[in-house]
């Protein structure tokens, strides 16, 4: 990371670990996630289902219900703060909202369906900025206009139901932008929205992110709206970051063979030849009992024999690119990557 | 056998509301080839999966003629309306509620073969494992309960109860939107060497576009309730002729950092229109950067533009 250009730091995680308590036993759905984010940056969180990126971005924010989860190791700072995982939940509250936004997957359950669309936006200026109730009316409409809804005067006494999907995640941006925060996390943020409004949606985000100035943690699983939106991406698997770099590092140069398997499973909608998908056989292992060696190993077609006995370390390709695979170590064979530059998938 | 496995002629299906009739399908004209994949794009609320529901009569139509190989299937006898249901199956878009919890996966699969009778005994234990077996999965599966697998596995548990009684056609509604990105690869994978292995004929109904033209031979796209446009895939993504068609693709973003860098994106304004009170005339005309006023009063109608090409829209 060039700390020339991006000065100012807002967030540091190290080393965290989260399990969830259940009868079962421990799941240990984030196992050792370190990462930094910085002023005005998009970063990118992908990976599949249960890979403990929702886990990773609500631990930040403190939203994981305790018990069961428990933040087991690891420290987060934030914006300098010391670290944010010893602050009390009164103190959290103060930060949740005000300093840090976030915007979730499902528009249609994350309003309150009580409650007038102003009231939902005015609730957090009141309570972090101090306003009264008129400015913070004045300021809900003025948010409402900056999200792209026509008519905000007579919006803000409307109720969510009487709203689109789209509409409503515009009120969700509405909402987590209205006190300024200096990170917003944005889980799945278009998943639920059909392309065309997805697409409004992406672009109303750069917009208003060019003008504050806000970090972003995106969190996604569709790598298209990664290339559009992120500078830097982490690509988690199994409550592990197995690969980090710039969309341009992991997009064109990948090092791990998950990142591979992912970039070759989706097909290109712009290119003309149809190559065949090649999906990654299995399935992600059980966090009830990670294997010992490297998580992935089972799935991955280059697994030798370490790969099963020693979780890799992580292994720097350049400064800011680094992939947590025994294939980059220097004993290990040469392997021929199977993507290439522009989403070519070789045999 | 006719070329055309199944022609759909003005093909409505309005659901009544008692203040008004929903039209979420508005008169749809094609038809598909024996053997391929045809694939319905379109946003929520287009219409596709009641096209779907109604081709395999979940819904019945309110106007218009369904013709499976060569015989309509409003006048079908009793006979061969039984024919007719063996030879179509569908495959559900959520593969956690579409599965029965309640009955084992040898019997979910086997349903089909009870009802119509096909094989008993040992002939249909054979027929089970032989089918878990085309979809990848073990013979020990047939004992256990849906709540027992991933979500890719229920999946193709639903494809092996489709597959089951040996239909020429299959209606594929969402078949992978509820599964994950590595595990969608595993599904169509399959959907494809089926294909290959048993002739059959795909309706592939999806919203996502790159997966629809990689399975696809030809695609329909669909706005609310019509078939706006309708090519091979090929010529869609190269070519597409409709407004809609080219924002839809447009709005796409790909898994390539230096093409999203450098693409101009057409961003639609609004949202689509409630199907209870559609636009007049083209439906898409309230969205649409070329609408004129002709649009405002009468529907395009469909119209060949190249060979193989059709898109009902003022503009050709």
């Amino acid at each position: 990371m060039s700390e020339k250009k991006q000065p100012t730091k807002i967030l540091d995680v190290k080393d965290l670990k989260v399990s969830f308590k259940t009868y079962a036993g421990e799941i240990q759905a984030v196992r050792g996630v370190s990462f930094d984010l910085y002023k005005g940056e998009v970063l990118a969180i992908v990976g599949e289902s249960g890979c403990g990126k929702s886990v990773t971005a609500q631990t930040i924010m403190r939203l994981v219900p305790s018990p069961p989860s428990f933040i087991k190791e690891g420290s987060i700072t934030f914006d300098n703060k010391s670290d944010i995982t010893k602050l009390s939940e009164r103190a959290m509250e103060k930060i949740r909202g005000s300093e840090m936004g976030m915007i979730f997957q499902d528009p249609m359950t994350s309003l309150n369906p009580t409650m007038t669309i102003g009231k939902q936006i005015a609730e957090g200026l009141i309570k972090h900025q101090g306003l009264n109730k008129e400015q913070a009316a004045e300021r809900s409409v003025e948010m409402l206009r900056l999200v792209g809804i026509s008519n905000p005067e007579g919006r803000i006494k409307q109720y969510p139901h009487e709203l689109s999907g789209g509409m409503r995640q515009r009120i969700m941006i509405a909402i987590a932008l209205a006190c300024s925060p200096k990170l917003l996390i944005a889980d799945e943020p278009t998943t639920a929205l059909d392309v065309t409004i997805q697409a409004q949606i992406i672009e109303l985000m750069q917009k208003l992110q060019e003008k504050t100035e806000t970090a972003i943690i995106l969190i996604t699983h569709d790598l298209g709206v990664v290339a559009d939106m992120a500078q830097r991406v982490v690509v988690m698997y199994a409550g592990k970051i197995v690969e980090e770099g710039s969309v341009d590092d992991i997009f064109y140069n990948p090092k791990h063979p998950y990142t591979w398997g992912l970039l070759k499973s989706v097909p290109r909608l712009d290119l003309e030849h149809k190559s065949d998908l090649v999906p990654i056989p299995g399935t992600p292992p059980d966090l009830f009992a990670p294997p010992k060696g490297c998580a992935f190993a089972a799935r991955c077609p280059y697994a030798m024999d370490i790969c099963l006995q020693q979780d890799p370390d992580k292994f720097e390709v350049t400064n800011q690119h680094k992939a947590a695979c025994w294939l980059l170590h220097p004993d290990a064979p040469a392997v021929e990557p199977p993507v290439g530059k522009g989403g070519k998938v070789h045999a | 056998m006719p070329d055309n496995i199944l022609e759909v002629r003005g093909l409505k299906k309005h659901f009544d509301l008692g203040k008004g009739a929903l039209k979420a399908v508005d008169g749809l004209n094609f038809e598909i080839r024996r053997g391929e994949t045809l694939g319905l794009v379109g946003e929520s609320g287009c219409g596709k999966s009641t096209v779907g529901k109604t081709l395999i009569r979940l819904y019945e139509p309110t106007e218009g003629e369904i013709v499976f190989n060569g015989k309509s299937v409003s006048k079908m006898n009793a006979k061969e309306q039984r024919e007719f249901t063996r030879n179509m199956q569908m495959v559900f878009q959520d593969p956690y509620a579409s599965l029965n919890p309640r009955m084992t996966v040898g019997d979910i699969i086997a349903e089909g073969i009870d009802i119509h009778g096909l094989y008993k005994g040992k002939k249909r234990k054979e027929r089970v494992l032989q089918l878990l077996a085309d979809v990848g999965l073990n013979p020990e599966h047939a004992g256990r309960f849906p709540h027992e697998f991933s979500g890719g596995q229920r999946q193709r548990i639903g494809i092996a109860r489709a597959l089951a009684i040996e239909p020429q056609f299959i209606i594929a509604d969402e078949p992978i939107s509820a599964l994950d990105v590595s595990v969608q690869a595993q599904v169509i994978n399959l959907f494809q060497n089926l294909q290959k292995q048993h002739g059959l004929t795909y309706l592939f109904i999806a919203h996502d576009l790159a997966m629809v033209k990689h399975i696809s031979d030809r695609i329909g796209v669909m706005y609310l309730g019509k078939l706006v446009e309708l090519t091979t895939s090929e010529e869609l993504y190269a070519n597409p002729l409709h407004p809609y068609t080219q924002s839809l693709l447009s709005a796409i973003p790909i898994p390539d950092p230096d093409v999203e860098r450098t693409r101009e994106r057409i961003i639609l304004e609004g949202e689509v229109p409630s199907p209870l009170n559609p636009p007049s005339g083209c439906p898409f005309r309230t969205r649409c950067p070329h609408a004129m006023q002709v649009c405002a009063e009468t529907m395009p109608p469909m119209k060949e533009i190249k060979p193989g090409h059709i898109t009902a829209c003022h503009l050709y």
